[in-house]
């Protein structure tokens, strides 16, 4: 999820160029201290073997974000007199724990007593922190590394300190669980004692690292989330909760439709309601309206409740504009009448029209996923404040910086009187990453001469207004020979692409998309081709937790079942021999020129890890035996933000037609894991959110309006639905010093494949249109 | 006038009496551990005790509370120690935490009436309260916990 809008804009308008990250502003890398210096030229030393000019110039990771990445302890360490380690994140809590993650880390490192360990929240300044985009499943992944250097060289310091005041050398100190030892003069000292030295002293240059043998929280699992006392007791802070003198609140009547715009109002009647303090209208500007408000009419009241009833009683003429005729039934002919005819080819490998005129047999299947909403359970809120030429904001954002951007370009503020807070956030799932909400509760208080503003979503203000999850037909060919297995394979994807928030009107979708499961299908296959054939986009596109993978894993998967039944063969044995053997795939030899903004060398696609996990779920689900009637097993495996899942579904279709999903394994190999416990929960919940879109959800337009409410038409999954029996298998490789993968996302993608797998093998009927809901009742 | 008890202190409320108990709570008394999620009692993030039963504040205009008794979970316990709450923190059930006031609520007067539950009573209680996360494994296995129970086959193979 890259989500800069300049880089999204120029990635629009040259849908076919290597991504542009070397034009990224490498401030970030420059204004780190000596510590850093280590870290950049080792990372480089590894990543620059056998690379061409080009290639060298390219950034990777976290080096490759806007404003890149820290390391210095001063930015992120504070240890109080009385031993208190305060560790600031920069990184958005939206459920995925990176607050104890990042913590813990540091914590190790430093060798600090967990229970003495407290977590600050980073305002949003990527000057000061580094890159602070909370999406694409990468925190640890970037960040992991740097939060260890600050760690241990903050530990340093301490040794430095206590070292000085003993007059002894400091090889001669050690720290452990927050205490200095001077073994020879049997002294000791907390922490605290010589925290205040040790900040006086300049950072060091020389960081030896903790050896992974001696981590006391890392990949340990035993630490709970930092924020579970104020969750359970309802202290936590979320965007919807902040709280200032005078606050006021806040909603808005939005178009209906994506580009239509207020003609006129009258808002006698909502006047009369007691309470209101300001009713004006936002301009929505022209779209795409990327992260700005999409305009409306706002209303501003002493609580709430009166500014819904006011909003209520608004009477709104809208001008619809050029999206008012959008019909999701009618597009998703458009997409599949696309979908039959060639398109840009964005992988072309070997001969596939001839391979397929030779093939023994030609299975050939189109696969349908319906727009989607996040819904997070806390929709978009925030409260703003504007005054005096400055603005502050406490919001529920992924991205604190382009919330900031953002606000600086509808104020006209400069850098220095904008500032975002970030609130715990409930739930986030892609839809926070965007602040126009965020822009919005600062006109609100603009309006009301500067008192601070609560802004709140409705569901239905969600619901009608998201940043949607695109819609897609994945149309797949494939020529078989006489083993059964693929000679030819043709994959069409057609889809509405999120650079069309960024960039008028484009018809493909960008590298990242293509690169989320499509061009680098990871089989052995003598001739691919892949092609994006062109669709237009008539609301607003966004990411949605696993974004593109989802239609493309649901495609896949499913077809690579249908072509075993075909073949007459296992659909897990067939899956292992199309991935074919253990090796490691340079994705950039398979038309892959994103790899999810990481280098191609660190991070090859290892068909022996998605392997690994298949074989995982294969084991935990006790794969190949006998079922009763009505109940079957499906597998589906696959490669996302550089890390790898398999699920497989047990599940029982009942005579009715209703589908049970009873069991679920479901297996990840992120590399080295940081905090296994709550990976295991970021599996859960993929599993639960899986199957929500594999059965449940769909968000559907006519007349350019979206035709669910709330949580009665936009269904997602309750606890009757969810399985008994979820095994989470944590396949571990890789050493601590070596790459990680994400974990956010990559659970998300192989649910709803598994479960359609399994419908097939309990029902013999193919499930190839989400979601599944009473297809199988008819 | 509206006179009624919120966490065991008195209150009294002279505005819209059709104004929500949620909005009510979070906006005017600053309790905001209800939560707003739908606001047309569909998903129960802003679970809670209405004389004592588990009631969505949401639909609940605060003129139906005249003169009862509120209990919001920041009145659950005084210390934040009952037991679905020890529970909750046991088996780190939260991820984003947003719901999960609600479905603490909910399990707590799920106990009081059935202090025992089966499988079968937390689908048919706790099946109002979502959770997008998809906590749900391990809010079964706390209101287990919370009971005294053992969970039953096939809870303890993910913990």
């Amino acid at each position: 999820m890259i989500h800069d809008a300049q880089l999204m804009a120029e990635l629009a308008a040259q849908p076919t160029a290597k991504p542009v990250l070397a034009n990224v502003s490498r401030r970030g890398i420059l204004g780190g201290a000596g510590a850093l210096v280590l870290a950049l030229s080792l990372r480089d030393a590894r990543a620059d073997e056998g690379q061409t000019a080009e290639q060298k110039a390219q950034k990777f990771g976290a080096d490759g974000m806007p404003h890149g990445w820290r390391d210095d302890p001063k930015i992120f360490v504070s240890i109080a007199p009385d031993g208190t380690v305060t560790v600031t994140n920069h990184r958005s809590d939206m459920g995925q724990g990176v607050r104890t993650s990042v913590a813990l880390t540091v914590a190790d490192e430093l060798e600090a007593d967990w229970p003495k360990v407290k977590v600050v929240q980073a305002w949003g300044d990527e000057e000061r922190f580094g890159n602070q985009d909370t999406d694409g499943s990468r925190s640890l992944r970037h960040f992991f590394q740097h939060f260890r250097h600050a760690g241990a060289a903050a530990r340093l310091m301490l040794i430095e300190a206590a070292a000085k005041q003993w007059g002894v050398p400091a090889s001669e100190v050690t720290a452990s669980n927050h205490t200095l030892t001077h073994a020879k003069s049997k002294r000791s000292l907390g922490y605290g004692a010589v925290a205040q030295a040790a900040s006086e002293l300049p950072v060091p240059t020389n960081v030896t690292l903790k050896n992974p043998k001696d981590f006391r929280y890392i990949g340990i699992g035993k630490i709970g989330p930092i924020d579970n006392f104020d969750i359970t007791t309802g202290r936590a802070v979320y965007g919807l909760d902040t709280k200032l003198d005078g606050m006021l609140y806040a909603v808005v009547a939005r178009p209906a439709v994506y580009g239509g715009k207020v003609k006129s109002f009258d808002d006698s009647e909502a006047k009369k309601v007691a309470g209101v303090v300001k009713i004006f209208k936002i301009d929505g500007g022209e779209i795409p309206s990327e992260f700005m408000p999409l305009g409306g009419v706002a209303v501003v009241a002493k609580n709430t409740w009166a500014a819904l009833k006011a909003r209520d009683a608004l009477k709104i003429t809208w001008d619809d504009g050029p999206n008012a005729g959008y019909d999701t039934d009618v597009f998703r002919k458009e997409l599949e009448a696309a979908a039959r005819k060639p398109g840009k080819v964005v992988r072309n490998q070997g001969d596939v029209d001839g391979a397929m005129a030779k093939a023994k047999t030609k299975v050939e299947a189109e696969y349908f996923v319906p727009h989607l909403v996040q819904a997070p359970m806390e929709p978009p809120a925030a409260v703003a404040r504007v005054k005096d030429g400055f603005c502050e904001a406490w919001a529920c954002t992924q991205g604190p910086q382009a919330a900031n951007d953002r606000l600086m370009k509808a104020l006209k503020l400069p850098d220095d009187k904008v500032k975002v807070n970030v609130t715990l956030l409930g739930g986030g799932f892609g839809r926070k990453s965007k602040p126009d909400y965020v822009v919005e509760a600062a006109l609100c208080s603009q309006a009301v001469d500067g008192a601070p503003v609560k802004l709140a979503w409705t569901r239905e203000d969600d619901i009608h207004h998201g940043y949607y999850h695109t819609i897609s037909v994945e149309h797949l060919e494939a020529g078989l020979d006489e083993k059964g297995m693929p000679v030819a394979w043709l994959h069409r994807s057609v889809a509405p692409t999120i650079g069309s928030i960024f960039a008028p009107d484009p018809k493909h979708e960008l590298p990242f998309e293509l690169g989320m499961g499509l061009v680098n299908t990871p089989f052995n296959l003598p001739n691919a081709r892949m092609e994006n054939p062109e669709a237009a986009a008539h609301v607003r596109i966004g990411w949605f937790r696993s974004v593109s993978n989802i239609p493309h894993a649901f495609a896949i998967q499913s077809f690579v079942s249908e072509l075993a039944h075909a073949a007459g063969r296992d659909p897990k044995e067939y899956l292992l021999d199309l991935i074919g053997p253990a090796r490691k795939i340079d994705p950039t030899s398979i038309g892959d020129v994103w790899n999810h903004g990481e280098d191609p060398k660190l991070y090859p696609i290892d068909t022996g890890r998605l392997r690994g996990v298949i074989e995982a779920v294969a084991k935990g689900a006790g794969w190949g035996r006998e079922m009763p009637k009505g109940r079957g097993l499906g597998i589906a495996g696959h490669y996302s933000f550089v890390t790898y899942t398999a699920v497989a579904a047990e599940v029982e279709v009942d005579d009715k037609g209703q589908v049970k999903v009873h069991a679920i394994d479901i297996a990840v190999d992120c590399g080295p894991q940081v905090n296994p416990e709550r990976i295991r929960s970021q599996m859960e919940g993929a599993v639960v959110m899986g199957m929500g879109l594999a059965l449940t959800s769909e968000i559907t337009f006519k007349q350019g309006r979206a035709q669910q409410n709330n949580f009665d038409g936009y269904e997602i999954i309750r606890i009757d639905a969810a399985p008994k029996v979820v095994r989470v298998h944590l396949v571990p490789t890789g050493s601590y010093d070596g790459p990680l993968g994400g974990v956010g996302e990559p659970g998300v993608p192989p649910v709803a494949p598994a479960i359609a797998n399994a419908v097939f093998a309990a029902t013999g009927r193919r499930v190839r249109q989400l979601p599944i809901r009473d297809q199988l009742s008819v | 006038m509206i006179k009624l008890t919120v966490n065991g202190a008195a209150r009294s409320f002279d505005g819209d009496p059709d104004m929500p108990l949620l909005w009510y709570l979070r906006d005017e008394l600053g309790l905001t551990g209800t939560k707003f999620g739908c606001g047309v009692s569909l998903c129960g993030a802003c679970t809670i005790h209405l004389g004592g039963a588990a009631t969505r504040a949401c639909i609940t205009p605060i003129s139906a509370a005249a003169d009862q008794e509120v209990v919001t979970i920041e009145g659950l316990s005084p210390d934040g120690n009952h037991p679905v709450q020890v529970a909750w923190r046991d088996l780190n059930v939260a991820q984003c935490g947003y719901c999960q006031c609600g479905q603490i609520m909910q399990a707590a007067a799920l106990l009081k009436d059935t202090p025992k539950p089966s499988d079968q009573d937390i689908d048919d209680t706790m099946s109002g309260n979502i959770c997008r996360c998809g906590t749900y494994p391990r809010i079964r296995a706390a209101i287990h916990q919370a009971a005294g129970q053992t969970a039953p086959a096939g809870k303890g193979e993910r913990l």
